[in-house]
């Protein structure tokens, strides 16, 4: 189980986190949704401090991580995948350098199998022949299904996932979608989503949380959103103009 | 900080000024860590040799063109500022000395460092800079890998490297470049010349020299590192890191030139 509680987060004079608490329990799919810039990538990367709060908690099972030394932050680390929203593969290694390269440093797996595990990962994301590539030659929607393979690469009990689905395809993000879905069934993977899709979020998730103004401002099942009478989640999810929210 | 009126100019400049020196010192305290990272990781050149090397034949063999080329220069130019400065008090039978003495000590590796930290330090910071503001350095924080290791410890270990190698060459070529002057137009011959160079030359000097060269190494690769890791704000950052990187190191590396002057001639 992890927990974020009361974070606060301020970059100079702009607060992004102002209050945010989250559950999130094992085994479930929990998908954050807000708007552009609202403060859902900083969020997630709250958990495996990337960032850290200004004030607040992140527990895992109940250990404070911010508590952590270097080596128990890389061990915990170590249980995590996650898909950045700009996918940061690394340039200068190719697609198969860069989905193999924690189970070249963290396992003893001999190379050969490492090359098919890669394989298999790419396959999984719908992708086949592109070990060679770098990832100037691939297109935003592959080099997004790369960095979920590499995020997927070692098995992890934890995957975070920012904007899987933005910038692909509808039937590619569905297949997407898919895999999440599998990863949970198959692996019992716990899994946090960042998205703005509502198709996928309806799809995926177990859990739905809306952040808004710097606050977890509601959580509950897909249906829970689809039929609650807050009207601030009524407007981001159906998309209108007109609100409580602003526009600009 | 936030709660000073800023409408009175005086304390305006005041909190500027400040924020300018809390910045000052937190940049100090981050460089500080940076430095202590790097002697930690160390002992991983080993594993990492592979990125050691690659990083010691971009700083390296890959400047050593332009580094031949601006030092045969520089030697000619101080035979030629050296010969007229002589003229009527000093006999030319000492160009080989002051010549020597100039490149081994200075002029070898203050513009070697130079030249490398415009291009090499310029090309780390950018590198960094863009895996920094694209995510991939947390990318690598987030695989448990330490981005100190795979990035920055080769970087400084081709720095403190090569930075001498290219020094032993620059300084070659540049004496080369003040003899061929010499013997071209001052009219001395290569003999008395190299007479002249011998005569005064001594181990210390260069190794002086090569010591220093290792410092300025060490500089252009920690402040090109350093800048890429603190660089913000996309590609308009990534050119502000590299033109700070520059600037910076170069500053540096004249200011520890004259401390080092002081310490071991002073
Ligand atoms: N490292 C950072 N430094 C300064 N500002 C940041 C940083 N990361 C995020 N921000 C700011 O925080 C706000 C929230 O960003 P983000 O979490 O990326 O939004 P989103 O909800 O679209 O993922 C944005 O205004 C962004 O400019
Ligand atoms: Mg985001």
């Amino acid at each position: 189980m992890i927990e974020l509680i009361n974070l606060h987060k301020s970059f100079g004079k702009k607060k992004v986190l102002d209050g945010a608490s989250l559950t999130i329990n094992k085994g479930e799919t929990l998908t954050i949704i807000g708007r552009s810039g609202v403060g859902k990538s900083v969020m997630l990367k709250h958990i495996i401090r990337l960032l850290e709060p200004d004030s607040g908690d992140v527990l895992i099972d109940g250990q404070n991580v911010l508590a952590f030394s270097r080596k128990e932050l890389m061990a915990f680390r170590r249980r995590f995948g996650m898909l950045f929203q700009g996918a940061a593969l690394f340039d200068s290694m190719t697609v198969d350098e860069n989905v193999g390269l924690s189970l070249r440093e963290h396992t003893e797996i001999p190379e050969p199998e490492i090359r098919e595990i890669v394989s298999k990962k790419l396959r999984s994301v719908g992708l086949k022949d592109v070990e060679h590539l770098k990832p100037a030659e691939l297109s935003g929607g592959m080099k997004k299904r790369v960095g979920l393979a590499r995020a997927i690469a070692m098995n992890p009990e934890y995957i975070l996932y920012d904007e899987p689905t933005t910038g692909l395809d509808p039937i590619m993000a569905d297949a997407i979608n898919e895999l999440i879905i599998r990863m949970r069934e198959e692996l019992n993977v716990t899994s946090i989503c960042v998205t703005h899709d509502m198709v996928s979020a309806y799809k995926i998730s177990d859990r739905i949380a809306m952040i808004y103004e710097g606050k977890i401002i509601f959580t509950g099942s897909p249906d829970e959103v689809k039929s609650t009478d807050n009207p601030i989640v009524q407007q981001f999810i159906q998309g209108k103009a007109e609100g409580p929210i602003k526009a600009v | 900080m936030d709660t000073t009126d800023l409408n009175k100019p005086i304390e305006k400049f005041l909190s500027l000024f400040g924020q300018k020196i809390l910045r000052f010192f937190k940049g100090t305290g981050s460089l500080a860590l940076l430095c202590k990272s790097i002697i930690l990781s160390i002992p991983m050149a080993v594993k990492r040799r592979h990125l050691v090397v690659e990083q010691m034949v971009f700083m390296g063999v890959n400047s050593l063109p332009l580094v031949i080329f601006t030092s045969v220069f520089t030697g000619a130019v101080s035979a030629v500022q050296a010969a007229y400065q002589f003229q009527g008090y000093v006999p030319l039978r000492y160009l080989g000395t002051a010549v020597g003495k100039a490149v081994v000590i200075e002029l070898g590796p203050v513009l070697t460092a130079l030249v490398v930290a415009g291009r090499v330090g310029a090309a780390v910071a950018a590198e960094l800079g863009t895996m920094k503001v694209t995510e991939q350095i947390d990318a690598l924080e987030t695989m448990a890998l330490d981005p100190v290791e795979f990035l920055v410890m080769p970087r400084y270990l081709a720095g403190l490297v090569m930075l001498p190698i290219l020094t032993i060459f620059s300084d070659f070529v540049a004496i080369l470049g003040g003899l061929a002057v010499s013997v071209w137009f001052v009219n001395i011959t290569s003999y008395t010349f190299l007479n002249g160079l011998k005569a005064f030359f001594e181990l210390q000097d260069l190794f002086a020299g090569l010591l220093k060269a290792c410092i300025f190494g060490s500089i252009i690769a920690i402040i090109g590192c350093y800048q890429g890791f603190i660089t913000e704000g996309g590609a308009e950052g990534v050119g502000s890191s590299t033109t700070k990187a520059v600037v910076l190191s170069s500053v540096l590396i004249l200011v520890s030139d004259y401390m080092i002057a002081h310490l071991l001639f002073g």
